[in-house]
């Protein structure tokens, strides 16, 4: 069985997010970027079912632009088998939106014929949690979101689904597409061998015309601002004087 | 505008994240009456509780098996089914309506709005990014718009029953999908908890790192309790396993917006603020004076909390 797990390069989550000045995006000019962290768990969890020979091969693709290869290489160095690029934009500012993700990745998995994508939930920089559900809707496949454990028997995947009541379980018939939330599992990280055997691995390059889909955005962003900032309060010194606080001049005890 | 709204219920009753998008989807239909989806099984009582929400024309009651558990493949058939004469449709942000909406807008080859937190104009909606470091504005060009909506910055509809107009009809038996049959529910394992639902409570008493253990955790829920408060966790105390994720406030996990938010032992990583910076009310009681969590805390007490917190439990 073949895994396809999408990456996607994003703005390192430990990076502090600065608004650009003319409002048009955030700054993403010498900024240390990395995989998306659900992208990591995603990349684990087919790693550990290639190991449990529950897999053959793992597929890593990314969609952004060159410099994705970077994450990719970085997929290869923890495991991923080889790679697939497709450069879809030329400035590290352009975010290819979702739909036009979910169809490139239906054009790659039509071709690849993978039995399960595994990817993340949602990508850390434009938080539309959407990728899974739009492929797995383009395909006409099951989808499994927000999983935190999942087992494959008989051509079918168990997945535990993190949700606002506390779990859920799903049965999916493969093949199908899971999005992985953090606790899934720990991602490993990349050993410097490891790194340096991923620069041999295959990596394939592809533009969205070779699939023949459009990415142009069906949203257009007429302005980043920063978020209201909450002004910092007062230090109070005992419990005492907090709870006096609350009751007088918050008024919301 | 005919705004279509997909109701978030357990078959029972409906959920409080379901009139607070209804504010929302009224915001975008203008003068024009909204209508409500309500699927599910044995769930007339939940058409019933929405057509009594101000604002409400009309409620579509899809009702069967296939929709038991609002799985997103039968529910995004059926919505699919029902787009055509909506300008958009409209979903709560919650698990549920993450997970079908998107799926909706791929078969109806439109972008997805996730998670707005406000409406500018019918095609232009407010929403964060960046786990909230940053505020996008953006306009839509799709024929139907479909979007989700962050409870927290919607005022929830009021009840209109007995206050005005009548209860807006219920049209049974609406849409029909096939099971589509690729997945099938399995078990569903909720926390029972006397403890008000932590999405809409007024109060909140979270915890983080700084608790230490899953022992010192379950002390937040005596200082809940006489707040009256949900408990709400960091997700550095979720990985800790000191509380269940379901708990989890921030960008992975749920935002939240209550009057009074309380954090406890918790350092404030963006991730965390991401999901509860909106309180009206912030209190951080952390021994690290440093900690970022007091750059958003209206009330800091630096202190350790296993003496701040029985001293607090004792005060109120």
């Amino acid at each position: 069985m073949k895994v396809l797990v999408p990456v996607k390069r994003v703005i390192d989550y430990n990076v502090q997010v600065r608004v650009k000045p003319d409002g048009t995006g955030v700054n993403l000019a010498n900024v240390k970027m990395s995989m998306n962290p659900f992208d990591e768990n995603a990349m684990e969890e087919a790693i550990r079912l290639k190991d449990a020979k529950l897999a053959s091969e793992v597929v890593a693709v990314s969609i952004g632009v060159k410099q994705a290869q970077d994450t990719l290489r970085m997929a290869m160095a923890v495991g991923a088998d080889r790679g697939i690029l497709i450069e879809a934009a030329d400035a590290v500012e352009t975010d290819i939106e979702p739909l036009a993700v979910a169809k490139l990745l239906r054009a790659v998995v039509e071709a690849e014929q993978p039995q399960l994508v595994l990817m993340g939930k949602q990508a850390i920089d434009n938080d539309m949690n959407a990728t899974g559900q739009m492929l797995a809707a383009l395909l006409g496949w099951g989808q499994a979101t927000f999983a935190s454990k999942i087992e494959l028997a008989d051509g079918r995947a168990t997945v535990t689904r993190e949700v606002d009541e506390g779990e859920q379980v799903v049965s999916v018939a493969l093949p199908a597409v899971i999005s992985v939330d953090l606790r899934l599992n720990q991602p490993r990280y990349a050993t410097l061998p490891n790194i340096m055997k991923a620069k041999k691995k295959p990596l394939e390059v592809k533009t969205p015309a070779d699939y023949g889909v459009d990415v142009t955005p069906r949203l257009t962003v007429l302005g980043v601002a920063e978020p209201p900032r909450r002004a910092a309060g007062v230090r109070v010194g005992s419990a005492e004087e907090l709870v006096q606080k609350l009751k007088v001049e918050a008024g919301v005890l | 505008m005919a705004v279509l709204l997909v109701a978030d219920h357990d078959n029972r009753a409906l959920h409080d994240a379901t009139a607070r998008a209804l504010t929302a989807a009224a915001q975008m239909a203008g003068d024009t009456p909204v209508a409500v989806l309500v699927a599910g099984q044995d769930c007339a009582a939940v058409a019933e509780q929405a057509a009594g929400l101000a604002g409400v024309g009309s409620v579509l009651h899809a009702d069967g098996a296939v929709f038991a558990h609002r799985l997103a493949e039968p529910m995004a058939a059926l919505l699919a089914g029902l787009a055509d004469g909506h300008s958009h449709i409209v979903a709560p942000a919650t698990t549920t309506g993450k997970n079908i909406m998107p799926r909706l807008a791929a078969l109806l080859d439109v972008m997805i709005v996730s998670d707005i937190i406000g409406v500018e104009a019918p095609d232009t909606f407010v929403r964060p990014i960046y786990a909230g470091n940053a505020i996008q504005t953006v306009r839509s060009a799709d024929a139907v718009k479909v979007v989700t909506v962050r409870g927290t910055a919607f005022a929830p509809a009021t009840v209109s029953i007995g206050a005005g107009p009548a209860p807006a009809s219920i049209e049974a038996g609406a849409g029909a999908a096939d099971d589509p049959g690729v997945s099938a529910w399995v078990e569903d394992r909720v926390r029972e908890s006397d403890r008000p639902d932590l999405s809409s409570a007024r109060v909140v008493v979270s915890g983080g790192r700084g608790l230490g253990s899953k022992e010192n955790f379950a002390m937040l829920e005596r200082l809940a309790g006489k707040l009256g408060a949900a408990v709400g966790a960091s997700r550095a105390a979720v990985d800790a396993g000191f509380a269940p994720n379901e708990l989890q406030v921030g960008q992975t996990g749920k935002a939240v917006a209550p009057d009074l938010y309380v954090a406890i032992g918790i350092s404030g990583a963006i991730q965390h603020l991401a999901g509860m910076k909106d309180s009206k009310i912030i209190v951080a009681i952390n021994k690290d004076a440093d900690a970022p969590i007091f750059q958003v805390a209206d009330y800091g007490l630096v202190a350790d909390l296993f003496e701040a917190v029985p001293a607090l439990e004792a005060e109120l």
